[in-house]
């Protein structure tokens, strides 16, 4: 397959151009990702995904904590369930690809977060039998179908 | 970056006798720089959340990629926590303080 995997087409629907096996690793993230939404200890990728909103204020950042945090739940499981029922699906319309978006994102960001990336991406695994080779394969799987998302959704 | 808010809000509650009152200053959302977001993401969804042009969204963006921060919106607290909720919902690392 060539060119442009998610496309907009002229009725506003989205085609996705995807592998059988490309939307077989999509529906794989779905139980990986779940675990982590609802883990309740706080290690650095569930921290990713649940950001502290007030820095210097603890008594308001538990307040907020309180308030937001079962709805940012939900809104992570959402757009990860919206994920897992159409990776099969040629088209989507406009709110199930910003779906993918944020699940792909959550992933992205989850693994990333193991995988200790930086921006300069040194960490890279120059050896394929290195253990870590196939999480950033994945990961980097991920970066690219994000990119091709965000183009196509874009104005 | 600034926000060009002139005017405070302020507090609806009357004051008790001898309390000090303390103005409702605006509050400021800034989101973070880190090594996983794209680029174009991070664009679009300033984009998206706050119908910013593709100028101002990009603009941001660097000011995030290169500064390591940027003020994004600012207002009443309220608004403030609802921007930093969207945000977190995708994922950027947003946070909220009072202006300066």
């Amino acid at each position: 397959m060539t060119g442009r995997r998610v496309r907009r087409n002229r009725k506003g629907q989205f085609e996705i151009r995807l592998a059988e096996p490309e939307r077989e690793l999509l529906r794989s993230l779905g139980p990986q990702l779940r675990e982590v939404i609802n883990d309740e200890d706080d290690d650095a990728a569930v921290a990713r995904l649940f950001p502290v909103a007030y820095r210097d204020d603890p008594d308001r950042e538990t307040e907020f904590r309180l308030l937001a945090r079962d709805e940012l739940r939900s809104s992570h499981l959402a757009a990860l369930a919206v994920l897992e029922e159409s990776a099969g699906a040629e088209r989507l319309d406009e709110e199930q690809v910003l779906a993918w978006m944020r699940a792909i994102n959550d992933v992205r960001l989850v693994l990333g977060t193991r995988l200790d990336v930086t921006e300069e991406g040194h960490e890279r695994p120059a050896d394929l039998t290195d253990p870590r080779a196939p999480a950033f394969a994945v990961y980097d799987f991920l970066s690219w179908l994000q990119g091709e998302i965000v183009d196509a959704l874009s104005p | 970056m600034k926000p060009s808010l002139s005017v405070a809000p302020t507090e609806v509650r009357e004051p008790e006798i001898g309390e000090v009152v303390v103005p409702d200053r605006p509050w400021v959302v800034i989101v973070w720089n880190d090594p996983i977001n794209l680029m174009s993401y991070v664009t679009f969804v300033f984009q998206k959340l706050f119908g910013y042009s593709l100028e101002k969204a990009t603009k941001l963006m660097l000011d995030v990629h290169e500064k390591g921060k940027a003020v994004v919106s600012s207002g009443p607290r309220e608004k403030a926590e609802l921007d930093v909720f969207r945000l977190h919902e995708h994922g950027l690392w947003a946070t909220m303080e009072h202006d300066e």
